[in-house]
């Protein structure tokens, strides 16, 4: 099978240009951004502007006194003073980038592993807290707070559009606070080299009007619906029967894994496999059936042996799974 | 040429030398301790904060005590750092030996002594600042 072209995967996963930022924060590092680029700028066409000068128009001596002054001021005196003044801007900028927590965020717990990421909102109303995988979704406008951890090695959250880099650290919790200014959807990725797949651990944040997102909240914490057609019913078989449910859980059914990603909704999301492939049937029977050729070192096991009909019903099934 | 050098540095050599530096004994580490200064400066900073955070505060608590304690550090260490400074100034201030000071006799090494002194304290000066801003901005332990 073809791989998908990398503009298929990239569109599906969503913007992810920090020069077009879509949260608080990132509109912060974004203007601190172009400030230092401008300032470079200038500061380079001034050295050349002098250099040229001092080459083609005035080779000749100088007044020591002003000579004195131009090496003292432009070499040690501005310097000193353009670094104090970013070094304060920077300060200045750190609180905001890492605020105090906010009352009434929405509360998410994310845990990267290798090679994806598995998230639970926190309820809001004594409800059990809501578990998804590999895609995230925001109300826009409403700060969230992400709590950061790992069960395996050292992972960093980061979704460009949005905030700045965390790091997410074994047997420590790390906070970051998202506050998207705009709808649409925003690649995340993992910014620690984590292992072999480490390139292949991306997800979709859906930044959402409230309302929408209340909807899609709705939607993950309902358990799968029972599959419609005879030949999802089939794969729904083959989940069962292959011991699929030893490691991911499809909450409705008796599949309660823990180990691989929850996948009551999977046919939701817009990509399989941590952003590693978009989400259509065929893209099912080729992540199950070789997986380690799509994401290499990946813990689960490829099941190239199953017959072609139960891996066509299998996908089926999972696709339907929305 | 080499005849050339030779004369310079005869020259420089017979440089008027004040009768006081010849007995003088100098001392090198004039030139480390403004850069100690602030090296202990900062290594106080941190650890201060490191501990107030661990122990008092709590990750997430505010930093005020610590912020008042580094400000002391920054304003005894920026008072170190000046003496110093001002120290390597008068040395260099006195005599008459020319740059760069790279010659083997008492008043070259007298101004290179304190010249050396004096742009290092300067250096540690806005070294200490850069870290002591740090709490003017940092207001808790996140």
């Amino acid at each position: 099978m073809a791989a998908p072209p990398d503009d298929t995967l990239a569109a599906l996963l969503g913007e992810s240009s920090v020069l077009a930022p879509a949260g608080r924060s990132a509109a912060a590092i974004a203007e601190l951004s172009w400030w230092l680029f401008g300032g470079a700028t200038l500061i380079w066409l001034v050295v050349i502007g002098l250099s040229i000068y001092a080459a083609y128009f005035g080779p000749r001596a100088h007044d020591e006194a002003k000579v004195r002054l131009l090496v003292v001021g432009g070499g040690a005196v501005i310097p000193t003073l353009v670094l104090a003044g970013v070094l304060a801007w920077g300060l200045w900028l750190m609180p905001q980038v890492k605020p105090p927590l906010p009352q009434g965020a929405v509360e998410i717990e994310v845990e990267g592993l290798q090679w994806w990421w598995r998230a639970r909102y926190r309820a809001e109303t004594g409800e059990t807290a809501v578990p998804v995988a590999n895609e995230l979704a925001l109300p826009v406008g409403r700060p969230a707070v992400l709590r950061l951890t790992s069960p395996d090695v050292i992972h960093s959250f980061w979704v460009p559009a949005l905030a700045g880099k965390m790091d997410m650290i074994p047997g420590r919790e790390t906070v970051i606070v998202l506050e998207p200014t705009r709808t649409g959807v925003f690649r995340g990725a993992c910014a620690e080299y984590c292992g072999a797949s480490h390139a292949l651990m991306s997800f979709a944040v859906l930044v959402m009007e409230p309302a929408a997102w209340e909807a899609w909240l709705a939607r993950q914490a309902a358990p799968a619906e029972p599959p419609a057609s005879a030949a999802a019913q089939r794969g729904m078989a083959v989940f069962t029967e292959y011991g699929c449910g030893a490691c991911h859980a499809i909450r409705g059914t008796e599949a309660d894994g823990d180990v691989g990603p929850d996948l009551t909704h999977v046919g939701s999301r817009r990509t399989l496999a941590a952003g590693a492939l978009p989400n259509t049937p065929d893209d099912y029977v080729r992540w199950i059936s070789d997986v380690h050729e799509v994401k290499p070192d990946a813990n689960m096991p490829p099941f190239g042996m199953l017959p072609e009909g139960d891996l066509a019903a299998l996908a089926l099934y999972l696709d339907g799974l929305t | 040429m080499e005849d050339r050098m030779e004369d310079r540095s005869d020259a420089a050599r017979r440089e008027e030398i004040p009768d006081e530096l010849q007995a003088r004994r100098e001392t090198i580490f004039m030139i480390p301790a403004a850069p100690a200064i602030w090296a202990a400066h900062f290594l106080a900073s941190y650890i201060t904060a490191a501990i107030w955070c661990a122990k008092v505060a709590g990750r997430t608590g505010a930093l005020d005590g610590a912020r008042w304690l580094v400000a002391g550090y920054t304003g005894v260490a920026l008072l170190a750092i000046a003496i110093v400074g001002i120290w390597g100034f008068r040395h260099h201030s006195y005599g008459d030996a020319t740059v760069p000071h790279d010659f083997d006799t008492p008043a070259d090494r007298h101004r290179f002594l304190g010249f050396s002194t004096l742009l290092l304290a300067a250096l540690s000066f806005v070294a200490v600042l850069f870290v002591g801003m740090v709490v003017v901005f940092t207001e808790t332990c996140r």
